[in-house]
């Protein structure tokens, strides 16, 4: 089966080297190979199977099967460009082929109209560097639908009355009602609210070589033995392999972007897992590397040409960082829900998308939903207990074998607003293990991501009553130290001052250089982002087979 | 290739084998034994019993981190931490991921000791104190209590903490960890018991009270006429 894969050598110029092969860097490289192109994918994990994927939770927690390495990949943390930041583990990504998308949770909704045009719609915001994005939702909703029948989404059109508008049905049904989401659904709409099911990147249905969600209950952090969840390895990849002419090269750390004396990028450098330095060559790099290590690329590629960093000469490479705010509510019910079984979310509601301003006295809007992402050890350890419960003995013993199959979360997630001090950049004095710059993140969430997260918490918590939790409990909301959503830092915009990549993904400042993933954002939407970061990943690979067809990446 | 397990009918492999023939048989491609064998490989690394050999504690050691396990998840109607061998799991952890905690439960071990020897005299050794007295020994070990925040849940440090944390940690880890592992824990899947996790890997709706009878989702307006 490996025999036919095709294989490049670095000195052959191939048409695109893409970095990185998540959520992004997997769609670009079926479709670019799909075109006709020539592709290599520089990966800097390794190519874990199926048959890689495991349960244990040590592994895949404690020891990062699937994620970067908090010991060779340090960073550092900071809440205000003043500050001398300290080493502290500030964000957690998908490093191995397939990137995030093998352990999301899977929440796949669309973006709303709104997202696209929030600045015109509300106007400036202190303390925020809100735009608009250079494109509307109306642009990107062939590419939403295509990620749903390409990638594979479970789902009910029409059953949000907040829903944008489609051109299609989502192909499959929605995964079946867990208990979770029955409570959250009679509680929501005695509240008057609209609940509906979630759209979820897993399947409902088998399809060729991936099979329905067979409800294992390991989904959020873990990857997926069956393939059901939709991520790029379980549905991108193999279609790019099979092409013949996209070669996946693991374990290829890309530490610089190359250029010519024109100012052209000529390929990738990269670590091979021997830490040999190789150059693969390439006629365009694309960079989906995601919302932290792709401006962490560019700030390392700076040359004599981009003193400041590649392709930074609007200053905003790293800029703008977005997380998504939000909190968690939980409850406890009589009833045996046993929601460990199966994917995380059965339920959500949009109700609260855009909030009025004059009404609640902050910008933003977001999601609720019911759900249960809590495996065993980290329920009990800590993630999953009342406040009061009693750390050891008995009493602790007792609480989470009663808690364990009655306990329910409310999950908050909304904006953040964009800030250019929140940002990733290079740390001056902490090295990784390869003896680059580490990442330093600098975050201090703004006033009225703080009040949303409060604001919706709150409501989790009423919704929690309403549906009978014998007891409900939040956990209190703080300004955010540790980042999943890794969006903004390369932004998307018409204006070359205030924006990375223009409307097609490509750099302001080198023709032949693309961005795409999280750091292409503008706004953060309302939580969700994976959904909108593939959405681009097919739009971009239009638009750049377009570029390259019209001959303007070789010009 | 390993026994099937008899005491469970409901095995990873058989269950998801069964469950895959009620589908439809377009997904059985080339992949299929690629899934079953993903779905099944964990299974193999205990198949057979472990035998009760320590890679890190002395027999001693093993006695007393027993008794401290216990403590935290104690045997009383339903397994305790001592059912589920956390004290194997922990001595594996101590030579795998959580090999630069060893200092700390040497260290630890003996600040127990030393704690027993100022409250209790006449107590010789942690384990063979009275259960009232062990508790009040852990109490006081346990002074420090760093929150868990929500954000940071999924990912508890477990390293750089106060030995009372690391042994917490580990001792629930222990219990509840996927007992299809080779890492010594939740023997028997008692821990899972505990918490009633059925021990499966794959589940078909119904869940839970709830969804049971669940009409399947209707738009609001119809539920109004």
């Amino acid at each position: 089966m490996t025999a036919d894969k095709v294989r490049y050598q670095t000195s052959d110029e191939v048409d695109f080297v893409i970095i990185g092969s998540g959520a992004a860097g997997g769609i670009l490289a079926k479709e670019l190979s799909t075109n006709g192109f020539r592709v290599v994918v520089l990966e800097q994990g390794p190519y874990l199977t199926e048959n890689d994927f495991s349960h244990d939770e040590i592994k895949v927690l404690q020891e990062d099967l699937l994620t970067n390495h908090p010991k060779l990949q340090p960073n550092t943390f900071r809440k205000t460009p003043g500050e001398k930041a300290k080493p502290q583990r500030a964000l957690v990504y998908g490093r191995a082929v397939g990137g995030t998308s093998n352990h999301f949770t899977a929440n796949f909704w669309r973006f709303h109209e709104i997202d696209f045009v929030e600045r015109t719609k509300v106007g400036a915001i202190p303390g925020s560097t809100l735009v608009d994005w250079p494109i509307t939702y109306a642009d990107l909703e062939p590419y939403y639908t295509k990620v749903e029948w390409e990638v594979g989404v479970s789902g009910l059109a029409g059953a949000s009355p907040f829903d944008p508008p489609r051109s299609k049905p989502y192909p499959m049904p929605p995964l079946p009602t867990k208990s979770s989401g029955v409570l959250f659904e009679r509680a929501a709409r005695k509240l008057g609210l609209n609940p509906f099911p979630a759209p979820m990147a897993i399947l409902s249905q088998p399809r060729p070589g991936r099979s329905a969600c067979i409800n294992c209950g390991f989904c959020l952090a873990f990857g997926c033995e069956v393939k059901a969840k939709s991520s790029s390895l379980a549905s991108m990849i193999p279609v790019a392999e099979k092409t013949g002419r996209c070669e996946i090269r693991p374990n290829s750390y890309v530490h610089k972007i190359e250029l010519d004396s024109r100012g052209r990028a000529v390929g990738a450098v990269y670590f091979d897992s021997r830490k040999n330095i190789h150059l693969q060559k390439a006629k365009a790099v694309i960079v989906s590397a995601n919302g932290a290590e792709t401006p962490r690329l560019l700030l390392l590629s700076a040359s004599s040409q981009f003193p400041t960093g590649l392709a930074n000469s609007s200053g905003y490479v790293g800029k703008n960082l977005m997380l998504n705010s939000g909190g968690i509510s939980l409850g406890v019910f009589d009833e045996q829900l046993n929601d460990y079984k199966g994917f995380a979310v059965s339920r959500i509601l949009h109700d609260f998308y855009e909030l009025d301003p004059q009404k609640v006295g902050f910008y933003g809007g977001g999601g609720l939903d019911a759900r249960f992402d809590m495996t065993p050890i980290n329920f009990a350890a800590g993630g999953g207990l009342p406040p009061d419960t009693p750390r050891w003995g008995k009493k602790f013993k007792d609480t989470i074998a009663y808690n364990f199959t009655r306990t329910v979360e409310v999950f908050s997630h909304g904006t953040s607003l964009p800030k250019e001090d929140n940002s990733f950049s290079l740390d001056p004095d902490l090295k990784d293990a390869w003896g680059l710059p580490a990442l330093r993140m600098t975050y201090k969430d703004h006033p009225d991501d703080i009040k949303l997260a409060k604001w919706l918490n709150e409501y989790g918590l009423q919704i929690l009553d309403a549906a009978g939790a014998k007891q409900k409990w939040t956990y209190p909301i703080e300004e955010q130290q540790f980042a999943v959503h890794l969006l903004g830092t390369c932004r998307m915009g018409a204006d070359p001052k205030t924006s990375v990549v223009n409307a097609d993904h490509r750099t302001h400042d080198v023709k032949n250089l693309f961005l795409c993933d999280g750091s292409s954002f503008v706004t953060s939407g309302r939580g969700q982002p994976t959904m909108t970061i593939e959405a681009l990943a097919f739009r971009a690979a239009d638009r750049i087979t377009a570029l390259a067809k019209r001959g303007e990446l070789s010009a | 290739m390993q026994e099937p397990d008899r005491s469970n009918p409901f095995d990873r492999r058989t269950f998801l084998t069964r469950t895959a023939a009620g589908l439809s048989a377009a997904w059985l491609t080339s992949q299929w034994p690629a899934m079953v064998s993903a779905a099944s490989h964990a299974h193999a690394a205990v198949a057979n019993p472990a035998a009760a050999k320590f890679e890190f504690f002395k027999p001693e050691e093993a006695i007393e981190v027993e008794a401290i396990a216990s403590r935290n998840i104690p045997s009383d109607a339903t397994p305790g931490a001592k059912e589920a061998g956390v004290v194997y799991f922990i001595d594996r952890a101590l030579v795998t991921f959580a090999s630069d905690s060893q200092a700390a439960y040497r260290e630890g071990l003996q600040e127990i000791q030393t704690i027993l020897a100022e409250k209790f005299p006449g107590a010789k050794k942690f384990s063979s104190a009275t259960p009232e007295q062990q508790d009040t020994v852990l109490e006081a070990l346990s002074t420090s209590k760093p929150r868990m925040t929500s954000s940071r849940r999924n990912r508890p440090n477990s390293a750089s903490q106060p030995f009372f944390e690391t042994v917490r940690y580990h001792t629930i880890a222990g219990f509840l960890i996927d007992p299809d592992t080779d890492r010594r824990g939740n023997k028997d899947g008692v821990g899972w018991k505990v918490i009633g996790r059925e021990n499966s890997h794959t589940f078909q709706a119904p869940f839970g009270d709830l969804d049971k009878n669940y009409p399947g989702w209707q738009p609001v307006a119809s539920e109004k006429k």
